[in-house]
């Protein structure tokens, strides 16, 4: 048997005290595409990350071509033959794209300067293979995202690598790109390198790859040769878990409607999303990274804007593009990244708390720290904040706390619909099923909740009913009891519901 | 006609063709400016300096990072010069070069050092400098200061010597440019420091040196910075532990005017000492037409603005046309 390309097995990442990797195991062989799935936040890009030298690994074991390895940076990652196209382009906007394809091993003339003549030609020579029609003059700033993928994926085929990984590289490419990125996958299997493939649209795998491993919860589940498994063992595989009842859902009976989308349709984003939410309900918005579930709250709540649809609230049409109105209007938004838009960390708890009513608590126009705080306390009894003191920052707070503020400053404007983005991301689990428990509470009071969550077990434990984005549709809406892992991922991947 | 249009829309020519209306335009009002024996010399001679310290400036800026501590460097390295001549008088001109050269190197590593290790903006490193080093001339000097009489004449000649009408410091200045044009065009390491600018995240996750690139800018603007101080003590003859306050507004002034993008990854070394010449230029042409003191300082501050404000409107003027070059290309995409 020949030396595997890449074998890790048993590798362990932990970011403080969340285990973004329990497990990681997966063997590429020369001369083999592998596909790499599983769940939003099973491990993947991690171990990703790992192989690539952005991330070093805590234990386990890692060896390049049969070599132990050990990367501290991507530079050394590359030297080593390995090749990432991560989700995200990586491009710098401000330089021609060849210069990109090229930075850091641009070819030189005999007097050691750029030659820029040689570097067009390779960059044509590159996209040609590619079948692509970009300008190597062009700056890279501007390009759409498929171009600058098709730039990303060039970019790793220059380099040569025996290893290439490829990090969702289909989900903006257009079918002729996609076909043409797949010979050239081909093309690098048959030199012998190896390809490491991730992706969620399992046509896609089951078409290209030989080898399929499944991940779950940051770790290993099975490898199997493509041929001798099936979608529907996959999908079973990738959720494989029960359901606990870890999320105390407490009944409740939906009243009047309170948000009503009708038809909101952005260009490049998101098509014909219609649904309601009542009073009293819990909807969950489930579907992968990236399908554009934020995207969609973002428009409703009026943070971006929509080409065409209605929003109304308790009936009334509410105004494009302003939050401000949403606010009046009756919602709140609790967005995706609490420390980037949700909090300000070198602020206090109060006044974190008291962000949002800062006007109606004011007199004169002048804030009164005793009547911050008064507001704080009550809401910090209410939501059993963990805080020392209602003046320590809330940058020094865990993560579990952090959110119970943000959703505190929230509720604070007494709001008839919530729209939560997340709400557990990076919390322990104790603190996650206090969340849960609130928002039960919460919904149980008649509050109107729209969660949008990545993590199929909490969807399918707090929403009364899912609906299941795919690439900026609604692809299916289950009741809670018909919504099964395996019907929302079936919706959330291959798109029709079953 | 496209042509012109083309050569006009790049910066380094726009910001050349106002400098000429400049000086064409006092020339008219007052002849002398330019036609006098005296005109010709002062109109090169006078930015070289200011010039040489945006070159400087550029590579720095260029990295996403600033160097307001330019102005304290000259200064000590200007008195350093004078020092080393006043204690001995026959050291060979080119080593007292070579020190102070040296000497601002230092005082860049210091800057690049604190700003590539300890991760303190740029900003805040460098006003602390500006006056740690001014700090250190003013202990150091005292209220003594260096007189044409310290110095040798052979050195003092530098600063007034001609070969071919064209004065020695200014052929130092376009010397030092085109070495560093060249550098930052055709060499990987120059093409990184614009990377790095442009993306300072993508460029460690592309596992660029990127700490070694932003001390390498330091290092480098701290040098020039040194080497302006020799220019300096050369073309004065005297220099007090005042020397070169407040140019470091002027030069950071000049980089912008000059097209060099002030978050990074945009810009030439020639735009930035075009922009040089053209800020000193206008502040010697401003009082010769008799404009009031007043309206010499609003004329700088308005063309800085406008830089500023040209660069964003350029910049999202370009981002559409790309759009809508993308969408006749992929029309598929837009009707999807």
């Amino acid at each position: 048997m020949s030396t595997p390309v890449l074998r890790l097995e048993g590798v362990r990442k932990a970011f403080g005290p969340v285990v973004a990797l329990r497990s990681g195991t997966i063997v590429v062989e020369p001369g083999s595409i592998h596909a790499l799935v599983g769940e939003n936040g099973a491990g993947k890009s991690t171990l990703v990350k790992v192989v690539a030298g952005v991330h070093r690994r805590d234990g386990g074991t890692f060896e390049l071509g049969g070599v132990p390895a050990d990367f501290r940076t991507t530079a050394e990652a590359k030297a080593a033959g390995v090749a990432v196209i991560y989700q995200e382009p990586t491009l710098f906007g401000d330089l021609p794209v060849m210069e990109n394809l090229f930075l850091g091993s641009e070819p030189l003339d005999r007097l050691r300067r750029i030659d820029r003549r040689a570097m067009r030609a390779h960059a044509h020579e590159l996209f040609g293979r590619l079948g692509v029609d970009i300008d190597p003059d062009r700056p890279a700033a501007g390009l759409s995202i498929a171009d600058q993928q098709l730039v990303e994926i060039a970019k790793a085929i220059s380099l040569d690598a025996g290893l290439l990984i490829m990090d969702e590289p289909t989900a903006a490419l257009s079918g002729v790109e996609v076909e043409r990125l797949f010979a050239v996958a081909r093309g690098l299997r048959d030199e012998g390198r190896g390809v490491v493939f991730i992706s969620h649209r399992f046509d896609e795998v089951f078409g290209l790859c030989d080898t399929i491993t499944v991940m779950r919860d940051g770790a290993h589940v099975s490898t199997d040769p493509v041929a001798a498994t099936s979608v529907d063992e996959v999908v079973t595989r990738m959720v494989g878990r029960e359901v606990t009842d870890l999320f105390p859902k407490v009944p409740s009976t939906p009243g009047d409607v309170v948000l009503e989308v009708r038809g909101l349709e952005r260009a490049g984003t998101f098509h014909g999303v219609s649904f309601d939410v009542r009073a009293g309900e819990i909807v969950g918005l489930a579907g992968l990274v990236g399908a554009g579930r934020s995207e969609i709250a973002r428009a409703v709540f009026g943070v971006d804007r929509y080409d065409a649809g209605t929003v109304r609230v308790l009936g009334r049409p509410l105004r494009p593009g302003d939050p401000a109105a949403a606010v009046d209007a009756g919602m709140a938004l609790v967005p995706e990244d609490r420390r980037l838009q949700g909090l300000v960390p070198q602020s206090t708890v109060a006044q974190n708390m008291t962000a949002v009513v800062r006007r109606r608590i004011s007199r004169l126009g002048l804030l009164s720290t005793a009547r911050e705080n008064a507001r704080a306390a009550e809401w910090t009894g209410r939501l059993e904040v963990r805080t020392a003191a209602l003046d320590m920052l809330a940058a020094t707070m865990s993560g579990g706390n952090q959110q119970k503020v943000v959703l505190a400053k929230w509720l604070a404007t007494g709001p008839r619909l919530l729209i939560v983005d997340e709400p557990t991301r990076g919390i322990d689990v104790a603190t996650k099923a206090e969340v849960h428990r609130l928002l039960s509470g919460l919904a149980a009071e008649g509050l109107a909740v729209l969660m949008i969550s990545s993590e199929l077990p909490e969807v399918l434990g707090m929403a009364d009913r899912v609906l299941v984005v795919r690439e900026g549709r609604i692809t299916a809406e289950l009741d809670r009891a018909d919504a099964t892992p395996e019907r929302v991922m079936r919706a959330a991947t291959v798109g029709a519901a079953s | 006609m496209r042509a012109v249009g083309a050569a006009l829309r790049s910066r380094e020519a726009a910001v050349a063709l106002v400098l000429v209306l400049v000086v064409a335009g006092t020339t008219v009002l007052q002849p002398g400016f330019l036609l006098s024996a005296g005109g010709w010399r002062d109109l090169l001679l006078t930015p070289s300096l200011v010039a040489v310290l945006a070159v400087g400036q550029a590579i720095v800026v260029v990295t996403r990072n600033v160097d307001l501590s330019v102005g304290s460097v000259l200064g000590l390295c200007a008195y350093l010069t004078g020092t080393l001549f006043a204690a001995a008088p026959d050291l060979p001109v080119v080593l007292v070069v070579a020190a102070a050269v040296a000497a601002g190197a230092v005082l860049g590593l210091v800057n690049g050092v604190v700003v590539a290790f300890a991760r303190v903006p740029a900003l805040v490193v460098t006003l602390g400098t500006l006056y740690a080093y001014r700090g250190l001339v003013l202990t150091w000097a005292g209220s003594d200061r260096i007189d044409a009489s310290d110095m040798p004449h052979a050195f003092l000649d530098l600063g007034v010597r001609q070969v071919l009408g064209v004065p020695v410091l200014a052929i130092v200045a376009v010397l030092v440019l085109a070495v560093a044009a060249h550098y930052l065009h055709t060499s990987r390491a120059g093409r990184q420091l614009y990377a790095i600018g442009s993306d300072p995240d993508a460029a460690v996750l592309y596992g660029l040196p990127v700490r070694r690139r932003i001390l390498t800018a330091f290092v480098a603007c701290g040098a020039l910075a040194g080497l302006a101080g020799v220019m300096f003590a050369a073309r004065y003859g005297t220099v007090s532990s005042g020397a070169g306050t407040g140019l470091e507004l002027t030069v950071v002034g000049a980089v912008v005017v000059g097209g060099v993008a002030i978050f990074g990854g945009s810009g030439t070394v020639l735009g930035a000492a075009t922009g040089a010449v053209l800020l000193v230029t206008i502040n010697r042409a401003l009082p010769v037409v008799g404009v009031p003191d007043f309206w010499q300082r609003a004329v700088v501050g308005v063309l800085i603005i406008t830089a500023i404000v040209l660069d964003r409107v350029l910049a999202d003027r370009r981002a559409r046309a790309l759009a809508r070059a993308r969408d006749v290309r992929n029309p598929q995409e837009v009707a999807r």
